[in-house]
């Protein structure tokens, strides 16, 4: 479904990506560990195009994403609040998406009924701007936002962060049932490595922008996670971990 | 840009400087037969109850920026007294300090009383400071508004009909203040009393959870479906609607597109230039084009708080550009309909106007799209508009050279080479060549943005520019 190909993001001659060889499977969930700089959002927004390579490119369903917009129609992603529009409504904005994705307020409407849970009742008929929201809101409405209109690739940038515990567990099956049931290859990026390991079924951690391990998950992935990060290698400079 | 604002700023307070001078012997001409000091004393309550307004509508309570102090060890009170203090030196209470100190300069060196002239100042300086202290108060009650609103009107209406010469009588109480300096008391009194109710009134209110919460607005939604006529680009119309209308710099570029209707007034009744004379094509372009500049100079960098959004989104660039060009032309429609009362100075202004319109229609809004693409400014449409130059960078200083230059030259030419007619024709010709060609134009801007998409992005995340 994806594949990286010898990609690498230089800034100012200091190298923040370097992947050489990735591919993600169709239907996989697929987990992004790292500290601080690792290049995970750097990672998610060269999948989106939004920041240009410095060598390499990614394919996503045989489409070069740096040369054809093609990749738009199945791809959906939440990365900050820069994906929200601060102006409108909720419902308008699930609307206004409904519309980019051809999907109309009917169809719409559906996906968000299954959603009545995670939402909380805080965010429909509230009559507010998201501008207006809390953060923990926007993010809820931005990542349900990503999956209208049937996309094979959600992208999520930290979705566990902000919000509440049961949120926080609601989306997990949220994000299991999307890769099981429906087939759809979402990539998920977190602090969190117990989030990741219970969510993912393949996590791979980068560190100052390099794969350093890229794990099918087990039983035994949350301790080794755990004892990678305690570890001295991964203490970014003029930071001091305990273990 | 910091230079520019600064130099902005630095034009302003010497064009008020200069007012201030050049208002005593600007009324001493106008008016031989009266005192040019009572004048002003006629005319300031004017200038006061406008100074309501204008606060109303633009000065921001800077209530908001003491909340990093309130987990700090500074006591409420001494807070409080910040606040108010702070706001006593706002550039609106320097504006008027800064027109009235030159003008008590001339009163004194035309030989009015030194010491008198000098009460009457503090007096006016406490009068505006009052006046600073009431708008806190009155905190952005739409009631107040209309109430001075009315009293602004009324006011002006017992004026023009004669039934209360109230500029006089009001003039007397002004002018009183320097003939009987102790009256001073009077505004001094009542802005001591401002400043305590203010004072209490905050001092009550200093909690996270009242006062200094935003106030969230009720929102009132609307489906817009008569968009739907617009097929594909409906989405997007509808968003650009709501993105001006639910935000104040761009509802406030709408109003102050609507009143520039006015601007020609200015040129037609002056007589300086002819009916035919390019300037007049200045003015036709800038009346007809007014949101076209105003607005469309800053696009794409309105949607910039969510452009990684849009370029991620399943969004043809194409389609959110055409959307784009379809409301600047409306735009210029509806301010070409405005012009049309300018017939009275002659069938030569309509036809201006409708060949101004034309060539914004047909070259312009193309122009201005395309140098679009060289904004990378963030805009935070959150933030007010007024004096905001938020997005401002040299793209919208070298666009203007095209927009005006190229049809007053075009125009130039053909009208001393050839005649009015000719001129005029072409000019509407060359406008309507280019909206002919839109589709091809757009084409050729969508390339444009899409080659410098990244640049953008990169741009529009960047928030202290």
């Amino acid at each position: 479904m994806i594949e990286v190909e010898n990609l690498s993001k230089t800034y100012n001659g200091k190298t923040v990506l370097n992947i050489p060889q990735l591919n993600i499977t169709k239907g996989q969930s697929f987990g992004l560990v790292g500290n601080n700089g690792a290049g995970k959002t750097t990672f998610f927004s060269l999948l989106l195009d939004l920041i240009q390579p410095t060598t390499g490119h990614i394919v996503t369903n045989n489409v070069r994403v740096d040369q054809s917009e093609d990749w738009k129609p199945f791809t959906s992603s939440f990365i900050d609040e820069s994906f929200l529009i601060g102006y409108l409504t909720p419902e308008e904005y699930f609307y206004f998406i409904g519309e980019l994705r051809h999907q109309n307020t009917a169809d719409v409407d559906a996906l968000l009924a299954n959603f009545q849970e995670f939402f909380h009742g805080e965010i429909l008929g509230q009559n507010k701007y998201l501008r207006d929201l809390s953060k923990g809101n926007q993010k809820k409405a931005g990542i349900v936002a990503s999956f209208i209109g049937q996309p094979e690739v959600v992208i999520l940038d930290e979705p566990f962060a902000n919000l509440d515990p049961s949120t926080q567990i609601r989306l997990k099956g949220i994000i299991k049932e999307l890769a099981a049931q429906k087939g759809v290859t979402v990539l998920v990026s977190s602090h969190d490595l117990i989030h990741v390991t219970e969510v993912c079924e393949r996590i791979v951690v980068l560190n100052k922008g390099e794969v350093v391990k890229d794990i099918e998950t087990s039983a035994e992935t949350l301790r080794e996670l755990e004892a990678f990060f305690s570890g001295s290698s991964f203490s970014a400079p003029g930071e001091t971990i305990i273990s | 840009m910091k230079i520019f604002m600064g130099f902005l700023g630095v034009y302003l307070l010497v064009s008020l400087a200069m007012a201030g001078v050049g208002m005593y012997f600007a009324l001493e001409k106008i008016f031989p037969d009266d005192d040019p000091f009572l004048m002003v004393n006629r005319f300031i309550i004017y200038s006061f109850l406008l100074e309501i307004f204008v606060r109303y509508f633009f000065q921001k309570l800077p209530v908001m920026d003491v909340k990093p102090f309130l987990t700090l060890p500074v006591k409420k009170s001494a807070i409080t007294h910040y606040i108010l203090g702070r706001s006593a030196l706002s550039f609106y209470n320097f504006m008027s300090l800064i027109f009235f100190l030159p003008f008590c300069v001339v009163l004194i060196t035309k030989g009015y009383d030194r010491l008198n002239v000098i009460v009457w100042l503090l007096a006016i300086l406490a009068i505006v400071l009052l006046i600073n202290y009431i708008n806190f108060l009155v905190n952005k009650s739409d009631k107040v508004l209309l109430v001075v609103a009315s009293i602004l009107i009324g006011c002006f209406a017992f004026e023009y009909f004669d039934v209360l010469p109230l500029t006089v009588y009001f003039g007397q109480l002004f002018y009183s203040l320097y003939e009987q300096p102790y009256w001073l008391f009077v505004p001094v009194l009542l802005l001591v009393f401002a400043y305590y109710a203010n004072y209490s009134f905050l001092k009550r209110k200093l909690f996270l959870d009242t006062t200094l919460r935003k106030k969230t607005k009720h929102v009132v939604t609307s489906d817009m479906t008569w968009t739907r006529h617009f097929g594909h680009i409906a989405p997007f119309l509808k968003l650009d609607l709501k993105l001006i209308w639910r935000n104040k710099r761009t509802k406030t570029q709408v109003f102050i597109s609507l009143a520039m209707i006015f601007y020609g007034l200015i040129f037609y009744t002056m007589g300086d230039f002819g009916p035919n004379s390019p300037m007049m094509v200045f003015v036709g372009i800038f009346m007809t084009g007014v949101f076209l500049m105003n607005f469309g100079q800053f696009i794409p960098s309105w949607d910039s708080e969510y452009y990684s959004m849009m370029m991620s989104q399943n969004i043809p660039l194409r389609n959110y550009l055409e959307s784009k060009a379809k409301l600047i032309y409306v735009s210029v429609a509806v301010m070409f309909l405005l012009s049309i009362p300018y017939i009275y100075f002659g069938w030569e202004a309509l036809a201006i106007n409708l060949a101004c319109a034309l060539y914004n229609l047909g070259v312009n809004t193309p122009v201005v799209l395309l140098f679009g693409s060289l904004n990378k400014k963030r805009i935070d449409l959150a933030k007010s508009a007024v004096g905001n130059m938020q997005g401002v960078s040299a793209a919208q200083f070298l666009v203007g050279i095209p927009l005006f230059g190229l049809p007053m030259v075009l125009y130039s030419v053909l009208y001393y080479s050839a005649s009015f007619q000719v001129a005029i024709v072409a000019m509407g010709l060359v406008g309507l060549i280019g909206f002919l060609c839109r589709k091809q134009l757009i084409d050729m801007t969508t390339k444009a943005y899409r080659n410098k998409k990244y640049r953008m992005i990169a741009g529009f995340k960047e928030k202290n520019s």
